[in-house]
């Protein structure tokens, strides 16, 4: 046990609110989990060491910070600066309510004190530490048949060198469409605790994006969370660039028959930065499907670690499960850990798995150069190409838009030479 | 302009060129033709500057500048061109985006302005027009999914729009109907002119009927064995490339 946990547990049953008891429930939990160690199979590429030296400091004072606005994105801006909601001032569409987690409201308690928790899998340790200490966060809710048109965005900014423990619970009512964006990004020395809980109801449709765009000493632990009903949908973009301590859990819980979900991952990372990124998609009921993609480029020294579960239990039989991950590694220094796991216990499905190391193709290298193209270029174009089709299939242009040349920056800061033979 | 002298040149320890001499003069269309591994493809590999083809003596010059001493885009700005027999195919990299690119680096390196998006997207559009493929392919991925007559089409439209000085067409009939085969040959027609001179590698006569050759070559074993004018294509594709083994040897008795 860390100081830094002991802290935590010690703070998390001084709260006395609506989510009382469910945190008292993650605090029993978390008082039989061991501190992660290099042992820990969740943890072993991962060190926590960045973690242990955090005194579990709140914001003292008020700071304010600009939101950047997504060019062409017309959007439901969601701003917490220093785990501070900055309050919604737009128009909210009929059919959706988003509600201040820290502020009173029991219409929207009612629901979401039986949805907390009640799709995160109880595993992830620093989860359960949100459980009991998240105090800032959104309540969504999307009514049945509703088509939210404009996407949510929620964007985390930190300014001081604070631990933001943040919550989001999402509802989809039956039939219901929404997109949710989560952003943080800046480099200011922090913790950001991240947690989203996704329920998607029968037929509805959830447009989803994660940018994990913390960097330096900027450590992120989260993890965003699906439970998916019958016929229900997700179309899932995960981004992440690396920081000291940079970690995103994804879990997906198939419950209803006919259930899809596209998850489509995407990491950059360069200098010492570590990303590790562990996806979990639980196929519970038959006649479900998952295709996950996960494309990474690591340079210079840093390290990713991408670990992709699928589980599919013994009555979830004509399932169609894919997971590919395929990795660019830069340097001799830069380190991928990838383990695609398969485990399956019904005899009637369909699975593939794979996970890919590979240098930069020469010949497309040698291919762009005879055209008159630079090296330096070709290699920014090849390294691009290797990761923009994902970002091409984003469903929403303004993102992708916005993304790209942010993506093409870090390529053209960083150490891009191949591997000599 | 281009003044090949006495190259010779290995792939992994193995010796592949063995003195191969060639002059090019400006405006002129040779062609090389010779059976399977006679170094054919080597001699574009060589002279375009691929990684593994070391040149262990000899040398190449493209207007005077020594070829072999420039970086691969180097020689292509100088007006080197290869239309390779295998076109690589790069998902997420656009036809567009590349040629772009590559227009922007040889205008620079011939000190011309760089084209505006809207004039290179006309210009893209023109020759992808002329070489008869879609224009939604030059959004595609580069020879992303291309069928092989668009990969070599592509490889035209590719030089249509560099405006190379000395072009290498690498077997760019392999795999063509005849259609595809005049598209090719069209495109590589309008290119001719005074200044502009072509290496045409093919195997077969019926190529060199589309793009009349003022030279044929005929390269066996790492050297060219005999030189003729277009006659000596017709001769090769009657007689095929046997006789060769008894040619080479009476070569070097003679030499002995």
């Amino acid at each position: 046990m860390s100081a830094w946990l002991a802290n935590a547990i010690e703070k998390g049953q001084q709260f006395d609110d609506w989510l009382s008891s469910q945190r008292r429930v993650s605090l029993a939990l978390l008082k039989q989990k061991a501190w992660p160690g290099r042992k820990t199979e969740d943890w072993k590429y991962t060190s926590v060491r960045a973690m242990e030296k955090r005194t579990g400091a709140t914001a003292q004072s008020v700071s304010t910070a600009e939101l950047q606005p997504i060019e062409n994105l017309d959007a439901i801006e969601l701003h917490f600066v220093d785990g501070q909601f900055q309050g919604n001032s737009q128009s909210l569409p009929d059919g959706l309510s988003i509600v201040d987690l820290a502020q009173p409201d029991p219409q929207a308690q009612s629901w979401a004190v039986n949805a907390f928790a009640a799709c995160k899998p109880q595993k992830h340790l620093f989860g359960l530490v949100n459980d009991a200490l998240a105090d800032n966060g959104l309540i969504i809710d999307v009514a049945a048949n509703a088509e939210i048109v404009q996407p949510l965005r929620i964007v985390n900014t930190i300014t001081q060198d604070i631990d933001v423990q943040h919550r989001i619970v999402v509802r989809l009512g039956q039939g219901a469409k929404a997109t949710v964006i989560e952003q943080a990004e800046g480099a200011q020395a922090s913790y950001f605790s991240g947690f989203a809980e996704y329920f998607v109801a029968e037929n509805a449709y959830l447009e989803h994006y994660r940018f994990c765009l913390r960097t330096g000493q900027a450590l992120s632990i989260g993890g965003s969370h699906f439970e998916l009903k019958s016929e229900a949908e997700i179309n899932s973009t995960l981004v992440g660039f690396g920081s000291d301590l940079s970690r995103l859990d994804v879990d997906v819980m198939h419950r209803g028959e006919r259930a899809h979900a596209k998850i489509n991952a995407v990491y950059l990372l360069d200098a010492g930065e570590k990303f590790d990124l562990h996806s979990c998609i639980e196929h519970e009921i038959g006649h479900c499907t998952t295709d996950e993609t996960v494309r990474g480029i690591v340079g210079d020294k840093a390290t990713a670690t991408f670990n992709g579960r699928i589980h599919i239990h013994r009555d979830a039989q004509k399932t169609l499960a894919e997971l590919n991950n395929k990795n660019l590694l830069l340097t001799d220094n830069a380190t991928i850990n990838t383990k695609p796991e398969l485990e399956i216990y019904a005899d009637d499905v369909r699975c593939a798995h794979g996970a890919t190391v590979a240098e930069l193709d020469k010949s497309a290298l040698y291919y762009l150069t005879s055209r008159g193209v630079s090296k330096a270029q070709a290699l920014v174009m090849l390294n691009f190409g290797f990761i923009n089709a994902l970002v091409d299939e984003m469903p929403n242009e303004a993102l992708a838009q916005w993304l790209r040349p942010q993506l093409q920056k870090r390529f053209a800061n960083m150490n891009l030479e191949p591997i000599e033979a | 302009m281009l003044k090949v002298d006495n190259l010779k040149a290995k792939v992994e320890e193995k010796d592949i060129l063995k003195g191969l001499s060639l002059e090019i003069n400006p405006g002129e269309v040779h062609a090389i033709m010779g059976p399977n591994g006679a170094g054919k493809s080597t001699l574009g590999y060589v002279l375009t500057g691929k990684d593994g083809y070391e040149v262990t003596e000899g040398g190449a010059s493209l207007n005077g500048e020594d070829l072999l001493d420039m970086e691969i885009e180097e020689r292509a700005r100088a007006g080197l061109f290869l239309a390779f027999q295998y076109p690589v195919e790069i998902p997420g990299v656009s036809n567009l985006e590349f040629m772009k690119a590559a227009v922007d680096a040889v205008r620079e390196a011939r000190g011309e302005e760089a084209l505006s998006s809207a004039d290179f997207l006309k210009v893209a559009k023109a020759a992808c027009k002329q070489v008869n493929l879609p224009l939604e392919f030059l959004k595609r991925g580069v020879n992303e999914g291309f069928s092989g007559g668009e990969k070599k089409r592509n490889e035209i439209m590719q030089m249509i729009l560099l405006q190379p000085t000395l072009c290498i067409l690498d077997e760019s009939d392999s795999g063509l109907d005849i259609d595809a085969l005049k598209v090719v040959a069209d495109g590589v027609n309008s290119q001719r002119d005074d200044k502009r001179s072509f290496i045409v590698v093919t195997h077969y006569q019926r190529l060199l009927d589309y793009i009349k050759p003022d030279f044929v070559h005929v390269l066996s074993d790492g050297k060219i064995v005999k030189s003729g004018d277009a006659s000596l294509a017709h001769e090769l594709e009657a007689e095929g490339y046997a006789w060769l083994e008894t040619y080479d040897r009476n070569a070097e008795e003679e030499t002995a």
